[in-house]
């Protein structure tokens, strides 16, 4: 008998790490008791994006949205809402500006304005059950493809589509099919770059985990246009979830016959293996990739030839990132001018952003190209948490680079977010505010990168070790105004003359922190002095004598608790800081129950 | 399992959809039976399970059942409200398993209101 509602339970690796599988386990074992095992089906699902509010759940039909749940409130939850039909007010989304819960997932602009493509089976399927794909209309591209298009018609759909590579570089799709294609070298190659390097990128692992399919059926058209044999899965290592799921999705798809040979009975054969990344950000690189996968140390190598010509075995290699894969069978269902009626003239359809920093709607969002910063921040992230001010968006990753307030209206599009000095990259946005020191951002992107360098070409390696060694000094006060100018030069020539994108970009952070905030350069160097007070050796802690005594009454904590005994002073009285002794710890600050240190 | 042919695909996607049309709420026909503690009490959940029979015997492709809490008119239970894709809702009041049948039959499949066991044509709609 079919089941009267479903709940959609969210099993992404944030709801996952917040233990949403004992939450499951524990709903299917209150239903049983209940005796509604019949009637209530328990699905588990992949991430559903809102990462911030898990554990989560989806009640279907009616799409009622259930967040941060706990084992406690099962028996609750099941007693109420399934058995007696009166949904759960206390476990329903409150948006930050009223007080009132809003039951209905689609309500939720955080939802509501999000537009899915990439991500269209998004909590709507478990990802272990490759029917369920096949539900939501999986696998028709490919039968059309096989069936009713010839591979040059699949590649100009592509090309019409207007897709743009969604791994950073926003290379026109159907161009790089169409290199392949030409090229010459038997047998050819397609690539799923799943390496995802990015600090606070999650997009890819979100697709792997919860549509695989997706990711498969994209490279099986890429494939068939391209006149390929075999697909390689690059994945990194750091995401179990994905890969377990990726597995069990090839091994589904392999039973069902639709990879391997002679494919749904057309004469087509392709099979995809995985290989699995070792932690270095580098081999998100494509030619570093493909070292990696011939097992030789993941470098990268100068270009020309391009992969295309010359990539995996030194044959003809498309490589594509998963979220671009995972686009492909919506357009061969569609239509390439469907996809090239969404977003903006050079920069079409939709892009995964990942949501993350000082923002109160942390999580995934699909939107249109050409959305406004503004809208992604406010309508759709809720703004910034505890009434703080905006203060600049990193776009782009370590690779991206900081765009302020002044900005805010600017449309995300490939061109426009290159012209502000920053990129799309991979669709990474963190978001900062008034308590962010944009020099310390720098310093903190350029550890990484440095930390990643393969060490091959000297820019690279010798100018990232300059550049933070550099910014290191200015956050401990130690930076002069000829730092600045060299910073300036090194940053100039790294960008220009290293060897891969890890080098070319690893300078952005710098030269757009110091493009819109070049005032906090200067007040580090300068006054000695952190506007944002992060850099702690520029801070001084001073003791306001009246909120000590008259709320205090000198209690001492301060004192007793100080790691340098550098404060002093006597019970009812005043205490004071001995600056020259201070190590500027900050203990004393977050000691203090009556905010009397004062942070300068 | 068998590997597929291209004709077969077709039959899984069928198959599978049936299970996946109530996440979506996409379907002709919703079938929400009022099932609070009122509706409990006057036996709506064999009302619930007649309808759901109802689907999976006439292997029924585009028929969501679901429930809902109490709808207030306590003394009419077990209540259902019927929502057809371009029509108004209609709300069925003292249900049985046998008006059940009747109304899948009538209503569901021929179109037709069964105005006798209907309480009031056009009140709020869920879908």
């Amino acid at each position: 008998m079919p089941h009267r509602m479903h709940l959609m339970v969210c099993a992404g690796t944030g709801c996952v790490a917040n233990r949403s599988p004992e939450v499951r386990d524990a709903l299917v074992s209150e239903i049983a008791k209940r005796g509604l095992q019949d009637e209530i089906q328990v699905v588990t699902t992949g991430c559903n994006g809102f990462c911030g509010a898990g554990p989560l759940m989806v009640v279907q039909p009616d799409g009622i949205f259930y967040q941060q749940l706990s084992l406690k409130d099962v028996p609750h939850l099941v007693e109420e809402h399934f058995l007696k039909g009166r949904p759960v007010k206390k476990l329903m989304y409150v948006p930050p500006e009223t007080r009132t819960p809003l039951p209905k997932m689609m309500d939720i602009p955080f939802f509501s304005r999000q537009r899915l493509i990439a991500l269209r089976n998004r909590g709507l399927i478990d990802p272990e059950k490759i029917e369920e794909y096949i539900a939501r209309d999986g696998y028709t591209a490919l039968a059309k493809a096989l069936s009713q298009m010839t591979p040059q018609q699949i590649l100009e759909e592509v090309k019409i589509s207007g897709l743009r590579g969604r791994g950073g570089a926003g290379f026109p799709t159907g161009t790089k099919w169409e290199h392949v294609i030409r090229a010459e070298g038997e047998p050819k190659y397609v690539i799923c770059n799943g390496d995802e390097g990015d600090p606070g990128a999650f997009m890819d692992r979100s697709i792997v985990e919860s549509d695989p399919h997706s990711v498969i059926e994209g490279m099986l058209i890429g494939a068939r246009a391209i006149g390929a044999r075999w697909g390689v899965v690059y994945i990194r290592n750091e995401y179990p979830l994905a890969v377990q799921r990726l597995m069990i999705a090839l091994d589904q798809a392999r039973e069902y016959g639709l990879l391997g040979e002679n494919i749904l009975g057309t004469g087509f054969d392709f099979d995809i293996s995985v290989s699995r990344g070792a932690g270095a950000f580098v081999c998100g690189e494509a030619t570093a990739l493909v070292s990696a996968v011939e097992g030789r140390p993941g470098e990268p190598r100068a270009r020309p030839p391009r992969l295309a010509q010359h990539g995996l075995w030194n044959k003809p290699t498309c490589l594509n990132n998963v979220e671009t894969w995972a686009n492909v069978p919506p357009i061969i269902n569609n239509g390439g001018a469907w996809y090239a009626q969404i977003g903006t003239e050079k920069s079409k359809g939709t892009k995964v952003f990942s949501l993350v920093g000082k923002i109160n709607n942390t999580g995934l969002v699909e939107v249109p190209m050409g959305i406004t910063l503004r809208e992604i921040i406010y309508d759709i992230g809720g703004g910034v948490p505890g009434g703080k001010k905006f203060k600049a968006v990193q776009t782009g990753g370590p690779s991206g680079g900081c765009i302020p307030n002044e900005l805010i209206d600017l449309p995300i599009d490939f061109e426009s977010l290159t012209e502000a000095g920053s990129m799309m990259g991979s669709g990474g946005m963190v978001i900062m505010d008034e308590d962010t020191c944009m020099v310390d951002v720098a310093r903190y992107f350029l550890a990484f990168t440095q930390d990643e360098s393969c060490g091959k070409c000297t820019p690279c390696r010798e100018g990232t070790q300059l550049m933070l060694d550099i910014l290191t000094r200015i956050t401990e006060g130690h930076g002069t105004m000829d730092d600045l100018e060299a910073l300036e030069e090194v940053a100039k020539v790294v960008a220009e003359a290293s060897l891969c994108g890890l080098g070319t970009s690893a300078p952005n952070p710098v030269l757009t922190t110091m493009r819109y905030f070049r005032e906090e350069y200067l007040a580090h160097i300068q006054a000695h002095k952190c506007p944002a007070h992060v850099c702690r050796q520029l801070n001084t802690y001073r003791i306001d004598p009246v909120i000590c005594v008259e709320r205090g009454h000198g209690c001492g904590v301060c004192r007793r608790e100080c790691p340098e005994k550098a404060i002093f002073g006597e019970k009812n009285q005043a205490h004071r800081v001995d600056a020259s002794l201070c190590s500027k710890c900050g203990t004393c600050v977050d000691l203090c129950h009556f905010n009397a240190v004062i942070v300068e | 399992m068998p590997k597929l042919k291209l004709e077969d695909l077709a039959g899984v996607r069928e198959k599978a959809r049936k299970a996946t049309l109530l996440r979506e709420g996409a379907g002709r026909v919703k079938m929400t039976v009022h099932m609070g503690t009122c509706g409990i009490a006057a036996g709506a959940r064999k009302i619930v399970e007649a309808a759901l029979r109802e689907v999976e015997e006439g292997d029924l492709r585009d028929v969501m059942v679901t429930t809902s809490g109490c709808a207030g008119l306590c003394s009419r239970e077990p209540m259902a409200t019927l929502e057809v894709v371009g029509e108004a809702p209609v709300k069925y009041v003292d249900l049985t398993e046998a008006k059940m049948k009747t109304i899948f039959k009538e209503h569901i499949l021929g179109g037709r209101i069964v105005e006798q066991y209907a309480l009031a044509v056009g009140s709020e709609r869920t879908y």
